[in-house]
């Protein structure tokens, strides 16, 4: 790295001015898949950001010794052995949400932001920083899927965590929950506001 | 006329600069060039094109376009009323006010909403006030059904202005039809609400006026009764239970959304904006012709799998909202192709995707909407291959020329 970043900065950036999701736009895909519910999304956020903080120490460690042709192939090893660790503990513990999630841990593997985090910043850092970083990017990760999660959820089932919040009065009254919410196409629109109003509170993201 | 000119005038200062109205300006603005057009033309740099006709005018002829459609809709709403009460000696000026109480709710609502969200964006952005949802405003509740809950056409209506129209920079910058947006959102949010058979015939009073069906009562439209058949003869009910022929849907007197059951008001419409020449023909042609080319297709390889495949390829133009579309929706100069050869290539392909949706797909039993939206995602690119196209041409005939020499 050209110049020294402080580990603080290397761990908050992540959160708003350099979000994976919003700023570098990576990880689109889960977001769209896993974020009709609120409590995948929170699942899916902890998966990442346990496999992201992890991998990001293996390949720091392994740094010097991987040979550059096939660093790759040793990236995608070490993240695919996390992946199924984590993929059994959920299965394990928390059968449901794993069924929803479906083939969507294992996806984790092809995530953008875990190779991006790895070649950019684990294969030129030392253990502590890049573990941090992968804890930043991670929740940067995972604040996105919980407020997409927390909207999609509300507005389309009328239920938060499985809880319903939307009274039954309102049902009473005509209100029917809004089933584009529970579709893919709903989530870009909200990630594309989460981008508008983050964008407009960062005059300095703004392109021209 | 002179009196308004003369007000209008008179509280101008008000609006302008420092006059203590100014926060309203671009509403004074827009309501001042709607009623008269303004003085002020474009300045004396640059090539302009000096017309007497601006948007607004425009806008106003494609409003008087739909009119024919929206009385017809009227007379058809209590008419569709009368039957599913089961009376028949309803007099004609009652199916006419209670077609209109049905529907003004839903016109006043798409105005003020669609409207309100422009006005503000419009002082926001220090800009003035365009009339694009002049249109849009009426088209809204016409391609709905009449039972549609005020509040649904309010969000769905809010969703299209802002995001199709407003983040892409205004009337005339957006990609999508807005009003058609307007319908996809609330067909795929609320299906419940927007289709089968409960929704398209009104079945209680409106403000006291009417009376109420009996409980359950339902007629779906046509399309809908047809995508739940099986057998080889199609038998299409109408809401008083007897048939309906070819000959109701041209007239139009069958259960649908709003505005497009009516062959004949279709084509008067499609008469005034083609004398008018704001609509193309190439356009509304072509998309007749892609479709009676796919009903013919789809008819020739009917199937019982796909009973919509029955249908004559006349029928699928008489039927559902195909013709709307194809004079009203497709036509938008905004969204369409712009050059002549792609107006023909999209005007097809909305044709024959408009029946292959509807006829191969039983879960969606009109298909005009989503092929019109469809195709308008791909007018920008249709328009970029025929311009790539004739680059080449010329290019090509350059280096004959060169060669040769």
């Amino acid at each position: 790295m050209a110049e020294k970043v402080s580990n603080k900065s290397v761990l908050l950036n992540p959160f708003s001015k350099n979000n994976p999701v919003i700023v570098q736009v990576l990880g689109i895909c889960s977001v769209l898949a896993v974020t009709a519910k609120l409590e995948p999304s929170i699942v899916m956020g902890l998966s990442v950001i346990a496999v992201l903080a992890f991998s990001n120490v293996i390949i720091s460690l392994l740094r010097n010794t991987i040979p550059t042709n096939i660093r790759i192939i040793v990236q995608l090893v070490v993240v695919a052995g996390l992946v199924v660790i984590v993929s059994q503990l959920l299965q394990a513990y928390a059968y449901d949400v794993s069924k929803q999630l479906s083939v969507f841990i294992g996806l984790i593997i092809t995530n953008c932001i875990l190779m991006g985090r790895l070649e950019a910043f684990a294969m030129a850092n030392r253990p502590w920083p890049s573990f941090l970083d992968g804890i930043g990017n991670g929740i940067g990760y995972a604040i996105i899927l919980v407020i997409v999660g927390f909207f999609r959820e509300l507005l389309g089932s009328g239920t938060l965590l499985g809880y319903q919040v939307v009274p039954q009065a309102c049902y009473d009254a005509g209100y029917v929950n809004n089933g584009l919410m529970i579709l893919p196409p709903m989530a870009l629109i909200v990630v594309a506001c989460i981008i508008w109003v983050h964008r407009s509170r960062n005059k300095d993201l703004q392109e021209d | 006329m002179n009196f308004l000119k003369k007000y209008l005038d008179r509280v101008r200062p008000n609006f302008e600069e420092g006059g203590k109205l100014h926060a309203f300006h671009s509403v004074y603005d827009g309501f001042a060039t709607f009623l008269f057009t303004p003085s002020t033309t474009s300045g004396k740099r640059g090539a302009h094109i000096h017309d007497s006709i601006d948007s607004k005018r425009t806008m106003i002829i494609v409003v008087a376009a739909l009119m024919p459609c929206f009385f017809f809709g009227m007379y058809n709403t209590g008419y569709q009323h009368q039957l599913a009460l089961g009376i028949d000696s309803f007099p004609f000026w009652d199916m006419m006010l209670y077609g209109f109480l049905a529907v003004l709710p839903r016109v006043v609502v798409a105005y003020v909403v669609g409207l309100g969200i422009e006005f503000v964006v419009a002082q926001w952005r220090k800009e003035e006030i365009q009339e694009g949802f002049l249109v849009t405003g009426i088209l809204i509740p016409m391609i709905l059904p009449i039972e549609t809950p005020l509040w649904m056409i309010a969000v769905a209506t809010a969703f299209s202005v802002i995001f199709v129209k407003e983040v892409f920079g205004g009337t005339g910058y957006n990609v999508l039809n807005v009003a058609l947006v307007t319908r996809a959102f609330l067909f795929f949010a609320y299906p419940a609400q927007m289709s089968g058979d409960k929704v398209f015939v009104p079945t209680g009073s409106v403000f006291g006026f009417g009376g109420e069906a009996a409980d359950g009562y339902s007629c779906a439209t046509p399309l809908g009764q047809i995508a739940t058949q099986t057998s080889e003869q199609i038998t299409l009910t109408g809401a008083d239970g007897q048939a309906i022929t070819s000959w109701d849907a041209f007239v139009g007197l069958i259960p649908g959304s709003f505005g497009e059951t009516s062959m004949i008001c279709i084509l008067i419409g499609a008469a005034i904006l083609l004398l008018s020449r704001i609509a193309d023909w190439r356009v509304m042609l072509s998309v007749f012709v892609g479709g009676l080319f796919m009903g013919w297709i789809a008819n020739s390889f009917a199937t019982p799998t796909y009973p919509a495949s029955y249908l004559s390829p006349i029928d699928q133009l008489l039927y559902g909202g195909f013709a709307f579309a194809a004079v009203f929706m497709a036509t938008d100069p905004v969204t369409a192709a712009r050059t002549r050869t792609g107006k023909y290539i999209y005007g097809l392909l909305i044709g024959v995707i408009a029946v292959i949706i509807r006829t191969y797909n039983n879960g969606y039993p009109e298909g005009a909407m989503l092929a019109v939206l469809l195709m308008n995602c791909f007018a920008p690119l249709i328009d970029w291959c025929v311009v790539q196209a004739n680059i080449n041409r010329r290019m090509r005939r350059t280096n004959v020329i060169s060669k040769n020499a």
